[in-house]
C-alpha cells in the first residue's frame, strides 16, 4: 500500500495552482500607494476570490445594512483598505478540495486548523512580531495540515486505513501515515506550499510541524510557532476531554506532549504548555471571531 | 437638546497660542437631551475636561458612541474619570473591527495595557458595558435614538444621527466622500460612479433635513489633491452635503493640527465669500461651543 514519490508528485500536480491573483495582491499591496482600481481588477478576474470577498463582506461579521453586490460596490461601501485586507485573508483559505471519501472529518479538520492559526497569531503577537507578519502566522496555522486533505481526496481507501490505524492503535496520524503510506501529511503539504510558491518560511513551517529536524536552531520563528501552536491545540483538546471524562491517561498524554516539545520550541515559547493554555483562556472567543474566514472554505457560489 | 463641542481638532491635540480661539483638543461631542440623558460621541482628548465636570454630580450615567478607533477619537478615554468610579454607569458603543478581528472592548483594553498606561481596563470600576453596533441598528438612550451609518474612511467609521423630541443632529466622524477609482476613459468608470452616487445618496437620505451636522473638513480644496484617500473631507464636500440634504446648520470640524486660529478664520472668510452657497448656516466648530436645539 505504500505510495511512491511519483504518485505523491501526481497528487500535488492535481491541486490547482495557488491563485496568481494572490501573488498579485500581495505584490500590489506592499505599496501604500497601490491603485485601488488595479486591486479591484485583480480580484474581479478571479471569480472564486470575488465570491469569497462578497460573501465575507455580506456576512454577519460586517453587519452591513445593504447587500454588497460587486467588488466595486464593496470598495465604495467599506473602503479599499478593508477590501485589501479581506482579499489577502480569503485568498489563503481557498484552493482545497471540499469533501473526501476517506472519512476525514472536515469540520474537525478546519476547527483544529483554525485553532492552530489563532494560537500561532496570538503567540506571535505576544512575542512582539509585527502586525503585517502576524497574518503569516495565522495562515501557517490554517495551512499546516493541508497534506491530510490531499491524501483523503486522492487516495481515500488508503487514507481510510491510515485513519483507522491511528484510531485503533491510538497513535499520531503522521506516524500511521508514515508507516502505511511511506510519506506523511507534512511532506506532501510542504510540496503543495512549494507549488503555490508560498514564502520559504511558510513552507518550512508546514514541513516541520511534526519534526523540526536535527538542526533545530536553524528553524525560523514561524516554524517554531506553528510547531508550538499545533501542540498547544492538541494539549488543550486533551485536557478538555480529560475534564469531561475524568480519564487520567488523557492528562498523562497531555503532559507527555509538553514534556516532549523540542528544546528549540521550548526556548522560543518560554513557558510550559500548561501556562500557555491558561494564558489562552479566551481562545474560544478568538476562534469565534475568526470563524467567518473559515466559513469561506465552503465558498461555493450560493446563487 | 444641547450639543457641546468638546474637541474639534483632528489627528493630535495641539495646545498653544495659535489654537486658543478654536481649541486644541481632539474629537469629542457632548449631547444632552431635554430630559438630561447624556450622549457622548468619541473620546478624543476633549472628553477629559468633560469627565472632570461630570464628576461633580455622581453617579454619572452616560452612553459613549465611538465613530472609529483611530487615536484622535479614543485617546482621551483613559483620562475620563467617571470610568474609574464605582456606581457610575457607562455604556460604550462602536463597530467591531472585522479586519483585525477585534471588538471594541479588546481595542480599548489594548489601549490601556501597562506599556501604554498605568491602569488596566480591567481595573476600571464603573459599570461599563461594551456594545458592538451593526450599521442601522438604532439605540435608545432615554428620550433619544442614536443610529449609526457606515461612511467612508480607511477604517470602518460610523456617522451617528441623534434624534430626540423632534430635533436631530448628525456627526460624520472622519469622512471622505467616496471617489471614483477609475479614469473617465475606463470601462468601469460609469458603473463605479453609479455606486458612488448611490452611496452618497444613502447618506443624503439618512441626514435629510437634519437640524445640525458637524462634519469632517480637515482639508481645503487646494490641499485636497495631495490628500486623496486619506479619509477626510473638504469645505466643498461639506457644502455639497449641506445642499443635497437641506441641512439647517453645518459646523466644519476635525481641523488639521497645523491650522492656526488665524488660518481657520481666513479660510472660513474665503469659503463664505463664495456665491454658490446653499441656505444652510455654516460655522467653524469651536471648542466650548454650545448649540441649543
Amino acid at each position: 500500500m505504500p505510495i511512491n514519490r511519483d504518485q505523491l508528485i501526481e497528487m500535488v500536480d492535481k491541486i490547482p495552482t495557488f491563485q496568481e491573483s494572490v501573488h498579485r495582491i500581495l505584490a500590489l499591496t506592499t505599496s501604500p500607494d497601490c491603485a485601488a482600481k488595479d486591486l479591484v481588477q485583480v480580484i474581479e478576474h478571479d471569480p472564486i476570490l470575488t465570491i469569497k470577498v462578497l460573501k465575507l463582506v455580506n456576512s454577519a461579521y460586517f453587519g452591513l445594512s445593504q447587500e454588497v453586490t460587486s467588488v466595486n460596490h464593496s470598495v465604495v461601501y467599506v473602503g479599499i483598505n478593508t477590501i485589501k485586507n479581506v482579499a489577502i485573508s480569503v485568498a489563503t483559505t481557498g484552493a482545497l478540495p471540499k469533501n473526501n471519501k476517506a472519512g476525514l472529518n472536515m469540520n474537525r479538520f478546519w476547527a483544529h486548523s483554525l485553532a492552530v492559526g489563532v494560537i500561532a497569531k496570538l503567540l506571535a503577537e505576544n512575542k512582539g512580531v509585527g502586525k503585517n507578519e502576524q497574518a503569516n502566522y495565522f495562515v501557517g496555522g490554517l495551512l499546516h495540515d493541508i497534506g491530510k486533505v490531499l491524501f483523503a481526496h486522492f487516495i481515500p481507501a488508503e487514507y481510510q486505513a491510515v485513519l483507522h490505524k491511528a484510531e485503533s492503535e491510538n497513535i499520531s496520524l503522521h506516524l500511521a501515515e508514515k508507516e502505511l503510506l511511506g510519506f506523511d501529511h507534512s511532506e506532501i503539504g510542504a510540496m503543495v506550499a512549494q507549488k503555490w510558491q508560498l514564502p520559504a518560511d511558510l513552507i518550512d513551517s508546514i514541513k516541520s510541524h511534526h519534526r523540526l529536524g536535527k538542526q533545530d536552531s536553524q528553524h525560523c520563528p514561524l516554524s517554531l510557532a506553528i510547531y508550538a501552536a499545533n501542540q498547544t491545540a492538541h494539549y488543550i483538546e486533551l485536557t478538555k476531554e480529560a475534564s469531561e471524562s475524568e480519564a487520567e491517561n488523557l492528562l498523562a498524554q497531555a503532559a507527555k506532549i509538553d514534556h516532549e516539545l523540542p528544546e528549540a520550541v521550548k526556548e522560543w515559547l518560554g513557558w510550559p504548555l500548561s501556562e500557555v493554555c491558561k494564558w489562552l483562556s479566551n481562545l474560544d472567543d478568538e476562534i469565534e471571531k475568526a470563524l467567518a474566514f473559515i466559513d469561506l472554505s465552503e465558498g461555493e457560489p450560493t446563487s | 437638546m444641547i450639543i457641546n463641542l468638546r474637541g474639534v481638532r483632528g489627528s493630535i491635540p495641539v495646545p498653544g497660542k495659535d489654537t486658543v480661539k478654536y481649541g486644541g483638543n481632539t474629537t469629542c461631542i457632548e449631547i444632552t437631551t431635554d430630559e438630561g440623558d447624556k450622549i457622548i460621541i468619541d473620546g478624543g482628548s476633549g472628553i477629559r475636561p468633560l469627565g472632570n465636570e461630570l464628576m461633580k454630580q455622581l453617579p454619572v450615567s452616560c452612553s459613549i458612541f465611538i465613530t472609529h478607533t483611530h487615536w484622535d477619537h479614543i485617546q482621551g478615554l483613559p483620562f475620563f474619570l467617571p470610568l474609574f468610579v464605582p456606581g457610575n454607569n457607562i455604556d460604550i458603543y462602536g463597530s467591531f473591527d472585522p479586519v483585525y478581528m477585534k471588538d471594541l472592548k479588546t481595542i480599548l483594553a489594548q489601549q490601556m495595557e501597562y506599556c501604554y498606561f498605568p491602569v488596566r481596563e480591567s481595573e476600571l470600576n464603573a459599570n461599563i458595558s461594551y456594545n458592538n453596533l451593526k450599521e442601522g441598528e438604532a439605540i435608545t438612550v432615554g428620550s433619544a435614538i442614536v443610529t449609526p451609518l457606515l461612511i467612508n474612511h480607511p477604517v470602518l467609521n460610523f456617522g451617528y444621527k441623534v434624534e430626540s423630541n423632534g430635533k436631530s443632529f448628525f456627526f460624520t466622524g472622519d469622512y471622505e466622500p467616496p471617489l471614483n477609482i477609475y479614469e473617465p476613459e475606463d470601462e468601469a468608470y460609469a458603473e463605479y460612479q453609479r455606486l458612488v452616487d448611490q452611496q452618497k445618496k444613502i447618506l443624503t437620505d439618512f441626514i435629510q433635513g437634519v437640524d445640525v451636522v458637524v462634519a469632517d473638513c480637515q482639508y481645503t480644496r487646494d490641499e485636497y489633491p495631495s490628500k486623496k484617500g486619506w479619509g477626510h473631507g473638504t469645505h466643498d464636500s461639506c457644502i455639497e452635503m449641506a445642499r443635497d440634504a437641506n441641512l439647517g446648520a453645518l459646523y466644519f470640524t476635525h481641523h488639521d493640527p497645523t491650522r492656526t486660529d488665524q488660518e481657520l478664520d481666513s479660510i472660513y472668510d474665503d469659503v463664505m465669500s463664495r456665491s454658490d452657497l446653499p441656505p444652510t448656516k455654516f460655522f467653524i466648530a469651536m471648542e466650548g461651543t454650545e448649540i441649543k436645539l
